[in-house]
C-alpha cells in the first residue's frame, strides 16, 4: 500500500509517496541516495544502518516507512557542517577507528545518541551502550578511545 | 617461482590463478578524461612478478604514475582497500621514494582499465610485493625529476635532491617541482619509459613509512561520503534480488514468472538456474522474487549435517595422494620414545562474514561492460564475467570501490555476474547486494577440518617425533616450527558438504591450534612450564624473540602455575609463524566452576613482521586480527541440515562484540634489518590455542575442538 508521507530530514522538509512498508533504510539509500547509513543485516543486529530520529539512535532496517510520518530524521550525512567534522566524527578521525569503515557511521550516530544520555560515560557504560554495534574488523579497542576522545571534545566544546 | 615466493604462497588458496595473458593498455587518452592532463609515466613491473608470468611473455611495462599538471600525482594499483590499510600504506610508500607530502598523492586501486596486474590482495602479499613495487616505481619517477631538471638547467644531477615535491640544489631562483615534469615542455621530453633499477630509500631514512601515517581519507568515512560497493549509484539504475535454492544441491524443476512479470516496471530473468528481478526498487524487486518463489519447485538432494561433519571428512579423503612431507625416520623415532601422545582436534566452518555483503553495480554499454563490486580478486572476476557473457578482455571493466571488508572472503565475483545477467535483461545498470543470509549460506566458508597430532618425548622431556595430519582444512603452517630431528606431516584434501575458499591466515588458525594445543598436553607429560617447554626446542631465533617478548609482557614467569585442582584463573600461551611474520600469544581467562563458563580476561601478544612500515595500522591489524580470531575460538561455527545453514544470522552466529572484548595488550617487535612483511593474517592465529590451554591450566580438562567449548565448559 503507497502512502504519501511527510517528515524533516536531515533538516529539510520532505514529502514522499511510496509503499509504507518500505524500510526506512531502503528510501533513504534508494529514494535520498543518502548512502551512509548500510545495510549490515537487516535484522536489528549490527546497527550499521542507524540513523537518529528525533534525537534517538533508531535501527532503520527495523523501521517501516509508516512509523516515521511527522518525524525528524537525522543521518551521518547531517553531521559535518562546512566541512567542520562534528566531535565526534573527528575523535573518530584521530584516534583511526575505522578498519574498512563499513560500521563507522553507525557507530558515530550511536555515540552520539550515547553521549547525550551520558556526557562522561564510564569504559563499562561505552561497551554496554555501543554492545549493539558490529564491528567486523573488530576495531573495538581504538573505537572505545575514539569515544572517550569524543566525550572529552564535547564536553570542552560547551 | 624462486624460493622466497613459493615459501609465502599458499598453494591451497585453489583460486589462486595466473595473471592475463594479453593485456591492452587503455589510451593516453582515456587516462586523461580520467585523471586531467600531465604525463604518465611506465614503469617495468619488478622480477617477483614477471617471474610468475609465462616464461614467453616478455616483462611488462606498465603504466604505473600519473603526474598532473598541477603536480598532483596518481600511483595506480591492482591491489584493494578493504580494511587492512593498504592504500595508506602503499601511499607513504609512495610519499616516501617521491619525496612529496602524503596529501599530494592519490591511488587510483583495482580498476582494471587503468591500473598494472600486480595480483589480487590475498596472501598478505601487498607488503612483500606491492610496495616495493611502488617504491621502485616511485624513486625511478623521482630520479626522472632530477635528471630532467639537471639538464634543464644543466647542473650535475649528483648535486640534487627532491624535498616536498621540489628540486633542491638548484641554485637560488631556480624552481623545479613535478608540475613542470607535467608541463608541456618536458612532456614530450618524457615519452619515455623509466628505467627501474634506481635504489629506494634505506629503512635507516625512512621519514614517512615507520611512522603511525593516519589512514587516508578518514573524512571521507566518518562522513559516509565514501561509496562503498553496495552505495554506487548510477542514472537509471535499477535494484536486482536472486531467487536462492531453499537447500544445497535443489535442482528448480519450474516455476512460473508470470505474477513476478505482471508486476509494473519489473525485469524477470530465467537463465538456466539463474532466476533473478531487477526494478526501481529493493523492495519492488523483493515483491517479483517472492512471488515466483511461490511457485517454485525444487528437487532437494541429501547433504551431510554439521552434527556428523568430522566423521564425514575423514570418511571422504580424497583418494589423491595426500601432500605429504617427512624428515628423519618418524616411525622408529615412535617406537623408541619413553613416551608417545596422539590426539585429534575439531575445526569448525566459519563465515568470514564481512560486514559489508557481496555487492555490484553493473552497467553495458556499446556492448561493454562494466561492474564495480568488492573482490579482493579484480582480475579474477573480470575473467568470471568475460568467460559467462562471452566478452573479450576490453570489453569488460572491474573496478573496485574501497570495500567494507574481506578477510579472505570476497574472492570470487558470484554478484557481479548477477548484476551484469540482471542488466544486460534490463538493459540499465543494476544494484545487487547480497543480504546477511544469503552471504552466511552461498558465499564460501573457512574449512573445516579434523587434524590427528601424534608427538614422542625421549626420556628428558624432549621432542623426537612429530606427526600431523590435516584433513580437509588446508597445508598452510602444518610444518611445525619446532627443533624435532624426526617428523611427517600430511595434507588430505577432502570431499567436504561447504563451499570453502581462503580465510584471514586460513588453515594456520588450525594448523596451530592443533600443534599449540598439542605442545601444551607434552609439557603437561613432560611436567615442564609450557614456555620452558617450547624454548627448549625451539631453534628460529624470530620466533623465540616473540615468544619471549609476549611472556615478558604479559608476566608468564611469575603468573604460571601449574594447576593441581581446579583453579579460577588460568593463563595459556602459543606462538606460531606464517607468510614470514611471528606471532606469540598469552591469554589469561577465569572459569565459573559451577555455571561451567569462562570468559577471556586478558591477552597480550607480541608480533614481528620485519621493518614497522605503519605502527598505528600495525597495532590496529593486530588488535583486530586477536578479536577476531576470539570469534572463532570461541562463538563462531557454522551448523548446518538438511542442506540448509541453521545459523544464517547474526541474532544466531555470534560474532565478537565490545562486550567480548579482553585487556588487549600487544608487542610490535620492530626489525629494521629485515624486509617487511605483510600483517593482516598472522596475528589471527595465536589466541584460540592459548585460550585453549588457559582453559586447561584452570580446569584441567582439555577441548580439542573449535570453537573451544564441550560439555562442561563452555565460554560466555
Ligand atoms: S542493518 Fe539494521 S541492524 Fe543491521
Ligand atoms: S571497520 Fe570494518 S566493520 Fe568496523
Amino acid at each position: 500500500m503507497k502512502a504519501s508521507l511527510q517528515f524533516t530530514l536531515n533538516g529539510k522538509p520532505q514529502r514522499v509517496t511510496t509503499e509504507a512498508k518500505r524500510t526506512l533504510l531502503e528510501v533513504l539509500r534508494e529514494d535520498f541516495d543518502l548512502t551512509g547509513a548500510k545495510y549490515g543485516c537487516g535484522e536489528g543486529q549490527c546497527r550499521a544502518c542507524t540513523v537518529l530520529i528525533d534525537g534517538n539512535p533508531v535501527r532503520s532496517c527495523l523501521t517501516e516507512m509508516s512509523e516515521v510520518e511527522g518525524r525528524k530524521i537525522d543521518t551521518i550525512e547531517s553531521l559535518s557542517q562546512n566541512g567542520k567534522l562534528h566531535p565526534v566524527q573527528q575523535a573518530f578521525v584521530n584516534e583511526g577507528a575505522m578498519q574498512c569503515g563499513y560500521c563507522v557511521p553507525g557507530m558515530i550516530l550511536s555515540t552520539i545518541a550515547l553521549l547525550k544520555r551520558n556526557a562522561s560515560p564510564t569504559e563499562a557504560q561505552i561497551v554496554e551502550g555501543l554492545n549493539g554495534n558490529i564491528c567486523r574488523c573488530c576495531g573495538y579497542t581504538n573505537i572505545l578511545k575514539a569515544v572517550q576522545r569524543a566525550a572529552q571534545l564535547s564536553r570542552e566544546a560547551k | 617461482m624462486n624460493a622466497r615466493e613459493l615459501e609465502f604462497t599458499e598453494p591451497e588458496r585453489y583460486e589462486l590463478y595466473e595473471g592475463p595473458y594479453y593485456h591492452f593498455e587503455i589510451t593516453r587518452r582515456d587516462f586523461v578524461q580520467v585523471l586531467g592532463a600531465g604525463i604518465l609515466l611506465s614503469i617495468a613491473l619488478p622480477g617477483a612478478f614477471a617471474q610468475r608470468s609465462r616464461a614467453d611473455r616478455p616483462v611488462r611495462l606498465a603504466q604505473r604514475l600519473h603526474i598532473g599538471a598541477d603536480g598532483t600525482i596518481t600511483v595506480l594499483t591492482s591491489k584493494v582497500e578493504v580494511g587492512q590499510g593498504s592504500r595508506t600504506q602503499l601511499t607513504q610508500a609512495a610519499a616516501e621514494e617521491l619525496r612529496v607530502p602524503i596529501e599530494r598523492i592519490r591511488f587510483v586501486m583495482a580498476d582494471t582499465a587503468m591500473v598494472p596486474d600486480d595480483g589480487g590482495t590475498a596472501g598478505s602479499r601487498t607488503t612483500p610485493s606491492t610496495v616495493p613495487a611502488i617504491r621502485k616505481g616511485c624513486a625511478a619517477a623521482r630520479q626522472l625529476l632530477i635528471d630532467t631538471a639537471a639538464t634543464a638547467f644543466e647542473v650535475d644531477a649528483k648535486a640534487l635532491s627532491v624535498r616536498d615535491g621540489v628540486v633542491e640544489g638548484l641554485g637560488a631562483g631556480r624552481k623545479f617541482s613535478y608540475a613542470d615534469l607535467a608541463s608541456e615542455k618536458h612532456a614530450k621530453a618524457l615519452e619515455r619509459d623509466v628505467a627501474p633499477g634506481v635504489a629506494v630509500t634505506e629503512v635507516a631514512h625512512w621519514r614517512v613509512l615507520g611512522t603511525p601515517v593516519p589512514r587516508v581519507a578518514a573524512a571521507d568515512i566518518v562522513t559516509g561520503a565514501h561509496r562503498y560497493p553496495s552505495d554506487i549509484r548510477r542514472p537509471g539504475m535499477l535494484y536486482g534480488r536472486v531467487l536462492r535454492r531453499p537447500s544445497y544441491g535443489a535442482e528448480l524443476e519450474e516455476i512460473d514468472l508470470t505474477a513476478a512479470k505482471a508486476l509494473q516496471n519489473v525485469t524477470a530473468v530465467r537463465d538456466g538456474d539463474f532466476v533473478g528481478f531487477a526494478a526501481a526498487t529493493s523492495f519492488e524487486a523483493e515483491e517479483a522474487r517472492d512471488a515466483a518463489a511461490k511457485t517454485a519447485k525444487w528437487k532437494t538432494a541429501p547433504h551431510p549435517s554439521s552434527e556428523e561433519l568430522y566423521a564425514h571428512l575423514r570418511a571422504h579423503a580424497s583418494s589423491q595422494r595426500p601432500r605429504r612431507d617427512a624428515r628423519g625416520t618418524p616411525e622408529e623415532a615412535f617406537k623408541g620414545a619413553a613416551r608417545t601422545l596422539r590426539e585429534t582436534y575439531n575445526i569448525a566452518y566459519i563465515q568470514h562474514a564481512p560486514m559489508e555483503p557481496r555487492a555490484a553495480v553493473a552497467e553495458w554499454s556499446d556492448g561493454k561492460l562494466t561492474v564495480w563490486t568488492g573482490t579482493q580478486q579484480p582480475s579474477r572476476v573480470m575473467d568470471e564475467l568475460q568467460r559467462t557473457f562471452r566478452l573479450s578482455r576490453d570489453q569488460v571493466r572491474v573496478i573496485v570501490p574501497d570495500t567494507g571488508g574481506g578477510f579472505g572472503g570476497k574472492h570470487s565475483g558470484e554478484v557481479a555476474v548477477e548484476a551484469a545477467r540482471l542488466a544486460q535483461a534490463a538493459k540499465k545498470p543494476v544494484s545487487v547486494r547480497w543480504s546477511r543470509e544469503d552471504e552466511f549460506t552461498w558465499a564460501y566458508f573457512r574449512p573445516a577440518g579434523v587434524i590427528d597430532v601424534a608427538g614422542a618425548l625421549d626420556d628428558k622431556g624432549m621432542l623426537v617425533a612429530w606427526e600431523h595430519v590435516n584433513f580437509n582444512s588446508g597445508p598452510s603452517a602444518i610444518a611445525t616450527p619446532y627443533a624435532v630431528a624426526n617428523s611427517v606431516t600430511e595434507f588430505k584434501s577432502c570431499d567436504q558438504p561447504l563451499r570453502s575458499g581462503s580465510y584471514r591466515a586460513l588453515a594456520s588458525t588450525a594448523n596451530a591450534f592443533a600443534r599449540e594445543s598439542f605442545m601444551d598436553e607434552l609439557a603437561a607429560a613432560a611436567d615442564v612450564d609450557p614456555l620452558e617447554f617450547r624454548l627448549r626446542q625451539l631453534n628460529n631465533e624470530r620466533l623465540r624473540g616473540v615468544l619471549v617478548a609476549a611472556a615478558e609482557k604479559f608476566g608468564w614467569k611469575s603468573a604460571w602455575k601449574k594447576n593441581s585442582s581446579a583453579q579460577k584463573v588460568g593463563i595459556g600461551l602459543a606462538c606460531g609463524t606464517e607468510k614470514g611474520s611471528y606471532v606469540a600469544c598469552c591469554a589469561r581467562i577465569k572459569v565459573n566452576q559451577s555455571a561451567g563458563t569462562f570468559k577471556v580476561l586478558d591477552v597480550c601478544e607480541a608480533f614481528e613482521c620485519g621493518a614497522i612500515q605503519n605502527p598505528a595500522n600495525l597495532k590496529a591489524q593486530v588488535e583486530g586480527c586477536i578479536i577476531q580470531g576470539l570469534g572463532g575460538a570461541l562463538t563462531e561455527e557454522m551448523r548446518f541440515k538438511d542442506g540448509k545453514i541453521l545459523n544464517a544470522k547474526f541474532s544466531q552466529y555470534h560474532v565478537p562484540r565490545f562486550k567480548d572484548v579482553p585487556k588487549v595488550e600487544t608487542v610490535l617487535v620492530n626489525r629494521p634489518d629485515l624486509p617487511s612483511v605483510g600483517a593482516g593474517e598472522t596475528p589471527i592465529i595465536g589466541i584460540a590455542p592459548a585460550i585453549a590451554n588457559a582453559l586447561y591450566n584452570a580446569t584441567q580438562t582439555r577441548i580439542r575442538s573449535l570453537p573451544i567449548r564441550d560439555a562442561k565448559y563452555k565460554y560466555s
